[in-house]
């Protein structure tokens, strides 16, 4: 058997080292590029108009030029800012108020039904109401991100907190610890798999509330700058900023992602590999 | 003489679910230091028995005294997945010297150089031994095991066996081991009590000589007779050439 084997590698080796083999990520790229030189060529052409879309060269030419005169700079910061400060806000009521109803019966009775209700409520139907409330400035746009990311936070972190392995509970029981001990040792390290993946929502949820918002009333942020060039009809700046958005969103994935590497070391699958 | 009070006494104790009584007027005492193994069909209330005086579950009627120093070994280790071992080991400790004292009780059960591992990386036997060093380095007055060699393959059962007596004698707590395996009762108790329907059927006091071994003389009789309280019935025992001279030992 083994014998058999051996004689049936002998046979394919040799040929396939004879030929010389792409390496996978050169592959990988060969579609997209072969993509963007026909896009590049049937712009060139004429067959694409540039108010349909913008041609390749053209919108690496204006990216180049937005990024050294700092205009891409700033209005990058600004929804940037806009999103943290949404999400740090709409991050930490989700989590006290997960923790208050996660971690007492009567704190579940009074938070978890209204949060259940107004959790159903799509945060972008809020606007009309938002925008009568408190008017076309800072503070709605920051409001509908903090709506926005509470939710996902909230329940996440209370099921989290919720469906903790009795059998640990028990366990630490019986080795005494008391209930704040119980809290910290236990019921926080074991809800925090369960809170990250709320975050994770909350990010993607801030970033569409962040495109959403910034089309009403901005004079500043990559939702004026899409806006903007909309009524100049600038398809490259428009191609530009649907970019960003998706490098933002990349990158703050990246982020959490290696805040998780560090939180959770203990989970199977970081400790194994 | 120093009167030895036992630490484990039960008085007439009783356990109902709605109208079934699961632990129906027992009565029990386990002297210092004593091992005692509890064995009886699924659903005649030996965990329920065992989750009583782990102070997990509270009873109906009767009196139950149990020392303040307990500690459980269930049979799944149930560390916490995000403490190292050390830490598993003195979770809920309060003591200065908490990392020595980890460090030793680890020791003990032979995982000095697993101090840091998370508990995923541990294999079944090696997070049992962790689960042991936790209750141990309390220090208990009544250890209490819930299965915990059930889930454990048969070559690292025996040594834990080994394991177990070695440490009982080093640290002499009374123990209350519950288990579905008659060998294994007979092995380790002093006592081998038999449950059913929540009361003692009956309670044999093990005189075998230890190191114990199925083969030695004696253990047959008293396992056929264990198996037949627990409605299994068993030929006449043989003990066999081959039984004779491939002789488990079970500890040394």
């Amino acid at each position: 058997m083994t014998e058999t084997l051996s004689i049936n590698k002998r046979d394919v080796q040799p040929t396939a080292k004879r030929r010389w083999r792409t390496p996978d990520a050169v592959l990988r790229l060969l579609s997209p590029v072969v993509l963007l030189l026909l896009w590049e060529l049937a712009s060139q052409a004429g067959w694409i108009p540039a108010r349909v879309i913008a041609a390749p060269s053209q919108i690496g030419g204006t990216l180049w030029a937005m990024i050294v005169s700092g205009e891409l700079g700033k209005h990058l910061l600004v929804s940037l800012q806009r999103a943290l400060f949404g999400l740090g806000i709409g991050v930490s009521i989700g989590v006290a108020a997960a923790l208050v109803s996660g971690l007492s019966r009567r704190g579940e009775v009074i938070l978890d039904s209204p949060m259940q209700m107004l959790r159903t409520i799509p945060s972008l139907a809020l606007v009309p109401l938002f925008i009568l409330w408190f008017g076309i400035g800072e503070f709605t746009k920051i409001a509908l991100i903090v709506t926005g990311t509470t939710f996902p936070v909230y329940l996440n972190l209370f099921a989290g907190i919720r469906n903790i392995d009795p059998k640990l509970i028990e366990a630490a029981n019986t080795l005494g610890l008391n209930r704040r001990e119980l809290i910290w040792h236990v019921i926080l390290p074991g809800s925090l798999p369960s809170f990250f993946v709320g975050l994770r929502y909350a990010l993607g949820i801030s970033w569409l509330a962040l495109v959403f918002v910034e089309q009403i009333n901005t004079t500043a942020g990559i939702g004026f700058l899409a806006g903007d060039a909309r009524d100049f009809m600038r398809t490259d700046v428009i191609v530009i900023c649907l970019l960003i958005y998706s490098v933002l969103g990349l990158l703050i994935d990246g982020v959490i992602r290696t805040l998780e590497r560090f939180a959770l070391a203990w989970r199977p699958s970081f400790v194994r590999n | 003489m120093p009167h030895l009070e036992a630490p484990v006494q039960l008085r007439n104790v009783v356990r109902q679910f709605g109208q079934q009584r699961v632990i129906d007027g027992l009565d029990l005492d386990i002297a210092p230091g004593e091992f005692v193994a509890l064995l009886g069909a699924s659903g005649s209330g030996k965990t329920t028995l065992l989750r009583s005086l782990a102070g997990l579950d509270s009873i109906d009627s009767g009196q139950l005294r149990v020392p303040k120093a307990r500690a459980a070994v269930f049979q799944e280790p149930r560390l916490m997945p995000w403490k190292r071992a050390w830490k598993n080991v003195v979770l809920g400790l309060h003591v200065a010297d908490a990392k020595a004292r980890a460090v030793q009780a680890l020791t003990e059960v032979g995982l000095a150089h697993r101090l840091d591992a998370y508990p995923a990386t541990l294999s079944g036997g090696e997070a049992q031994r962790v689960a042991l060093a936790r209750g141990l380095v309390r220090e208990p007055k009544l250890l209490l095991l819930d299965e915990p060699f059930a889930a454990l393959d048969a070559l690292t059962r025996i040594k834990m066996h080994r394991l177990i007596i070695e440490l009982w004698r080093k640290h002499t707590p009374a123990v209350l081991l519950v288990t579905h395996d008659v060998d294994e009762a007979i092995l380790l108790a002093d006592r081998v009590i038999v449950l059913e329907n929540g009361k003692i059927a009956e309670q044999l006091t093990i005189d075998l000589p230890r190191a114990r071994d199925p083969g030695q003389a004696g253990f047959q009789a008293i396992r056929s007779r264990l198996l037949g309280l627990l409605g299994v019935e068993v030929s006449a025992p043989t003990v066999g050439l081959a039984q004779a001279t491939l002789r488990r030992f079970a500890h040394a």
